[in-house]
């Protein structure tokens, strides 16, 4: 006996999921369908997730059976043809509301995110993996159709519903022509032309045209013209092990461009220190040092800011983020907040300190640095000012900071040498916790703190401490601005 | 403005008979109140029944053509007494709010109405307000129902059905002189079907004429002697009435009543999704014929005990499917089996679940259940127990390159799957409030902060964790009425000018100020009751034709007697903000301080705006829009901006620093420029990453010029810059 066709959608706020729900019933009234479609709206307007439930049923066979079919107004889990989703999270709660079943669901849905506020919340990396969605919901569904359709929408200058609406016509899996659906999207007289755009794209995607793949360009070989930068790259090249190579270059052309030839230089005597260390580990311990180290290195200070803040790279970067067209003029606002502990760290260390001691200038400088400051670098005065700033790495060398940054590099250097000569993959936790130290002001102090709590006990764990335990305390550092987790977690390990 | 327009859609209200109704169930019920000739609607917003609302005020002319009274009620309360109108004269008058929050607020009013009961047909349309969405999902107007002697319909979920209870409400309430209320659930509400219209009705008596003719009948007073009568009356005169209309009105229904020796009762509103579970069953088609029969109870209250006693005999079994705890429907089945002698069983909560929304899937197991105790169904097999087996899989660990890439999950979905609690909107003039609230909290430590109903309530999710209770709409301020003492700390309130003008001005400022309070009530002023769709309120900048608006809430306070008040007229002022609070929990002065927090909500604004813009930029005019955004390469990826303000546009990207793996800080194309991000980062002293862009669509002469001479000398020092990196890159 012939059953309606269910077709859930699941969506968020602003993403057209009532649009697109609208557009399925008015597709089946037109073509001699009876529709019906409903939904709990509401906190979907404000970035919740909802459920769009559409039943079409044909109005010939009812008039032939001489009744009116009864439709529901909810899904019932393991009762539902097609299941559209505006995004990857939500493809993955349809799976787990038991909606999309092997036996009969057809799955649409793009792959492309939009991170729960857990996600983003995260003082770290707190994102779910893709690919655990995806294995779920391929083996869920009876056919998965999936592709980015943020990106297919914004190529063609449409929103997501007209993707998933051309997707659904693709799949081949609603008794309607594609003219059915394109009349459709015509009848709703918004936005038609993209909306057509996008729901072609979505289409011939979902027949299973696939997208020219862009393979990632492969590395080029670096071709250093300086000589002084030449030497740095064979050193790279003839005394490290090749997959560690890639790290130390990046490592090198960061610190040039932070510092100095000199700089970079002194970031290779380092890693070839750490290489010397006795571990048998394919070049881990070696390879995260690096990394880590050419990030402690480049700290980020005032002058490092107003460098990267003032290129034309950069300027680039916000034209083509603000989205600037031809005949737009563009103006870039900085919102800065330099403390005094800031300005005397990147002054020389003599001058920094005394600043620091005094009276009358550091009350005068504490009285300018109360509010934020709004600095508008595409203006000269905006530009020069951030221009003068960059150009104190000059005397970099010579700050309070560079001697406290250094000075802590070379107390890790010397843990994590220490360390890899009991236990190497203990090393490569140590060298992991530099992760903790990030960000400015407060944030930094925050990061630093726990750093230090974190060493703190490793010093007092002596070799008593798993590699597993110091990561499940750098995670617990990680995991609120409070300290509560890392505190918890340092009295359940004795190490408080 | 509210959210939505309905503008387009109430052209379909001057259907005549016989044309086909194609729309949304809101407007199917405006549609049935015109056929029925009402001559007053009233009523107060709250979702699932706000769009009614906001179709009453968009079809206003319409109205007013067939001679009806629309009111924007100031509460539930108020459109229930609303239909006083009703007691002495035959006008007919229907009234919406939602429930159970609204039947709470209006029930004063509604003991009183159906005390001395309606001479004109007084219908109550509800949005019964249970399941998902729903904010007190534990309670039904059901018991409100009971305890005033309201009839209660609760119609079949389709439009005919609906319609036709409309109708058949007001004829109820005049034949019994009793008030009727009408219960639609969220999704009857929005759902999209069709009927065939009738023509629309005008009142043959009118306002006017009740107006210019005053009757008064001391009988009807809820006072004694009379209240002893209405007592009297309700049991003797309404309620056989009313049974009696039923009857012969075939209200309720029956299905395949002599097809077998069990049956199932079902409350109208539960039918289709029973219905749903039957054919899936093989119990039923899909076109309702059932193999079991069914009793329909499309009047939930009262229950007509001839029909149920002629249901149930001959049977072995029924099932009673009745949403929601007490089963007040299944007691009463039970007393009238039990008088009448009958041996019929009778199920229920025993079979379904006791608390819960019975979806789809609960009422297809608890109709298994039923069917399988009386051997209409064979119990399923039960499948053989599948050995789990945790597959072996190399991790990727964190910041380690190359691992391999799980092609099968290895966690369970749950774990991958978040939660998304609704939070505040893009650009939401509230957030702002809430960032400086917790910069406070940095400063001052925790206080208690009483919450209200509202968007403001979204304070209480994270990333914010601001608000200990919510005691209901405007009830904030009231909330903290006790935690006044001598303390080191005052209470903090939060109170929205929806239910500032709900009930707050009274029940929580006037009352502060008489109890002599020294504590904090932040009233979030954003020009309309946003939350249930943005409808107009007392203040509300925007000018209506037909209401008046414009009224500060300042004034209102003082006016109470309130001495310590300030208003911000800017929430994006976070430090502003932060100070301003700041001020009020440690000023000396005594008595309470109220705090006004203007902004317009951003949803509403950019409704109003962006069409505008897109016009004047079309026009060549020129415009100036912001957008923020965060340069990746100074972002660290510690998220303490999202955590400061959880904005929807605030999100995250892959870090495109090859040394770094923590995601960057993103600004999505969403961003209206609100300038809550730079706020923030300035007051909280987070990080020098954000930036705003603005973009001038149309520049002047001046813009171009300046721009030129800029981008000449910036890009000469810019290119020179370059170039010296150039001769060390690699």
């Amino acid at each position: 006996m012939t059953q309606p066709i269910k077709v859930a959608i699941l969506a968020m706020g602003g993403e057209g999921g009532g649009v697109l729900a609208d557009w399925i019933v008015d597709m089946g009234e037109a073509s001699g369908y009876v529709a019906q479609t409903t939904s709990v709206p509401g906190v979907a307007q404000r970035t919740g997730a909802t459920i769009y439930y559409v039943e079409l049923f044909p109005q010939a066979q009812a008039d032939a059976a001489g009744g009116k079919p009864v439709l529901a107004l909810m899904p019932l889990p393991g009762d539902v043809d097609v299941v559209l989703a505006s995004e990857l999270m939500e493809a993955g709660r349809a799976v787990q509301r038991g909606l999309v079943t092997s036996d009969r669901t057809t799955l649409i849905a793009s792959t492309h995110r939009v991170y729960s506020i857990a996600e983003k919340s995260a003082m770290g990396d707190g994102r779910v993996d893709s690919n655990e969605l995806l294995g779920h919901a391929e083996r869920a569904a009876k056919r998965f159709i999936r592709f980015d359709m943020a990106q297919a929408a914004e190529a063609s200058g449409s929103v997501i519903s007209a993707v998933l609406f051309g997707a659904l016509c693709g799949a081949g899996v609603l008794p309607f022509s594609r003219a059915q659906f394109e009349a459709t999207i015509e009848r709703g007289g918004v936005g038609v032309k993209p909306s057509l755009k996008a729901f072609g794209a979505a289409f011939a995607r979902a027949q299973g045209e696939a997208e020219a793949t862009h393979a990632a360009p492969p590395t080029p070989a670096p071709q250093p013209r300086h000589p002084a930068v030449r030497a740095l790259v064979e050193r790279v090249q003839r005394d490290f092990p090749d997959p560690v190579q890639q790290v130390l270059l990046e490592g090198v052309r960061r610190l040039i461009d932070y510092q100095d030839v000199d700089y970079a230089g002194l970031y290779l005597d380092r890693v070839a220190a750490v290489a010397a260390l006795p571990a048998n580990d394919g070049g881990k311990l070696l390879r995260e040092t690096a990394r880590h180290l050419a990030l402690w290195m480049s700290y980020e200070d005032t002058a490092r800011v107003a460098a990267l803040k003032t290129r034309s790279t950069r300027f680039d970067r916000v034209r083509g983020e603000a989205r600037v067209q031809q005949g737009q003029v563009l103006a870039i606002n900085e919102f800065m907040h330099p403390r005094l502990q800031e300005i005397c760290e990147t002054l020389p260390a003599g001058f920094g300190r005394w600043l620091m001691n005094s009276t009358g200038p550091r009350k005068l400088v504490e009285r300018m640095t109360q509010k934020g400051r709004v600095i508008q670098t595409s203006s000269l005065r905006g530009y020069l000012m951030l221009r003068t700033v960059a150009g104190m790495k000059r005397w970099r060398r010579s700050t309070i900071r560079y001697a406290d940054e250094n000075r802590r590099i070379e107390e890790w250097l010397a843990r994590i040498a220490e360390t890899a000569a009991r236990n190497p993959e203990l090393a490569v936790e140590v060298a992991q916790c530099q992760r903790l130290v990030k960000g400015y002001s407060d944030t930094h102090e925050r990061g630093l703190r726990n750093y230090d709590t974190v060493m703190a006990a490793l010093q007092r764990a002596g070799a008593a401490i798993a590699p597993a335990t110091l990561r499940e305390l750098r995670d617990a550092a990680l995991a609120d601005e409070h300290g509560h987790k890392l505190r918890a977690a340092l009295a359940q390990h004795a190490l408080a | 403005m509210a959210e939505r327009s309905f503008v387009e859609e109430v052209k379909k209200l001057r259907l005549s008979g016989g044309e086909v109704f194609r729309g949304e169930g809101i407007l199917a019920v405006t549609k049935a109140l015109l056929e029925s000739g009402v001559s007053y609607v009233a009523g107060y917003q709250g979702a699932p029944i706000s769009h009614l609302m906001d179709v009453l005020a968009d079809a206003q002319d319409i109205l007013t053509e067939h001679g009806i009274r629309f009111e924007n009620s100031a509460s539930e309360a108020t459109a229930a007494a609303t239909l006083a109108a009703s007691v002495n004269y035959p006008l007919r008058g229907a009234v919406t709010f939602k429930a159970t929050v609204g039947t709470n607020v209006a029930s004063d009013a509604l003991a009183n109405l159906a005390s001395g009961g309606v001479t004109g047909g007084a219908l109550i349309i509800v949005g019964e307000d249970y399941g998902e969405g729903s904010s007190i999902m534990q309670e039904r107007s059901h018991a409100f129902a009971m305890k005033s002697q309201i009839w209660l319909l609760d119609p079949r979920p389709n439009l005919p059905s609906i319609v036709d209870a409309v109708k058949q409400g007001f004829d109820l309430s005049e034949a019994s002189n009793t008030p009727v209320m009408l219960q639609l659930r969220i999704r009857a509400c929005h759902v999209h079907g069709q009927f065939i219209a009738g023509d629309n009705r005008r009142a043959k008596f009118t306002l006017k004429e009740a107006l210019e003719n005053p009757q008064r009948d001391v009988s009807r007073i809820v006072l004694p002697p009379a209240s002893f009568l209405h007592e009297q009356e309700k049991v003797k005169d309404r309620w056989p009435a009313a049974v009696k209309f039923i009857e012969e009105r075939k209200l309720n229904e029956f299905f395949s009543e002599g097809a077998d020796d069990i049956g199932i009762i079902v409350q109208g509103g539960s039918y289709n999704t029973l219905m749903r579970a039957l054919e899936r069953l093989d119990l039923a088609d899909v076109y309702g014929n059932t193999k079991v029969p069914l009793y329909v109870m499309n009047v939930a209250y009262p229950v007509i005990e001839s029909e149920v006693l002629r249901f149930c005999e001959g049977k072995r079994a029924v099932l009673v499917v009745e949403e929601g705890q007490p089963n007040f429907i299944e007691q009463n089945l039970a007393t009238i089996l039990r008088q009448a002698g009958s041996s019929t069983a009778l199920h229920g909560k025993d079979m379904l679940p006791v608390a819960g929304e019975y979806t789809a899937a609960e009422l297809l197991k608890g109709a298994r259940t039923f069917g399988e105790r009386y051997g209409r169904l064979q119990p399923l097999p039960v499948p053989a127990p599948v050995r789990k087996i945790i597959p072996l899989k190399a991790v990727a660990e964190i910041g380690v390159d190359g691992a391999p890439e799980p092609s099968e999950p290895v966690r369970p979905l749950a774990e991958s799957v978040h939660a998304r609690p609704p939070g505040f909107c893009t650009g939401c003039p509230e957030r702002p409030i809430f960032s400086a609230m917790k910069l406070v909290e940095r400063e001052l430590g925790a206080h208690h902060v009483s919450a209200d109903i509202g968007c403001h309530l979204f304070s209480i999710l994270p990333p914010f964790n601001i608000g200990n209770t919510t005691m209901g709409y405007g009830l904030g301020a009231a909330g903290a009425a006790a935690l006044n003492t001598q303390a080191g700390k005052r209470a903090i309130s939060v109170m929205g000018d929806g239910g500032f003008w709900h009930n707050g001005l009274t029940s929580g400022i006037a009352n502060a100020v008489f109890n002599e309070s020294d504590n904090l009530t932040i009233v979030v002023d954003n020009n309309y009751t946003s939350a249930t769709g943005g409808q107009d309120i007392l203040s509300s900048k925007a000018v209506n034709a037909t209401r008046s608006t414009g009224h500060e809430i300042e004034r209102a306070v003082r006016g109470v007697g309130v001495k310590w008040v300030k208003t911000l007229r800017r929430t994006y002022d976070v430090a502003g903000m932060r100070d301003a609070l700041k001020d009020a929990l440690t000023t000396k002065q005594k008595g309470p301080k109220v705090l006004v927090a203007q902004s317009e909500c951003m949803l509403n604004r950019q409704r109003r705006e962006k069409p505008l813009v897109r016009k004047a930029i079309a026009e060549g005019k020129r415009q100036v829009r912001e957008k923020f955004g965060v340069d990746s390469d100074t972002c660290t990826g510690d998220h303490s901006c999202i955590r400061l303000s959880g904005c929807p546009s605030l999100s995250i990207k892959p870090n495109p620093d090859p040394l770094r793996t923590d995601p960057v800080a993103h600004v999505l194309d969403s961003c209206v420029g609100c300038g809550v991000c730079g706020e923030v980062s300035h007051a909280a002293v987070l990080c020098p990453s954000f930036y705003k862009a603005q973009i001038v669509s149309n520049p002047s002469r001046w813009d171009r010029l300046r721009d030129g001479l800029r981008q000449r000398v910036i890009g000469w020092l810019q290119r020179g810059e370059a170039k010296r990196r150039a001769e060390y890159a690699f």
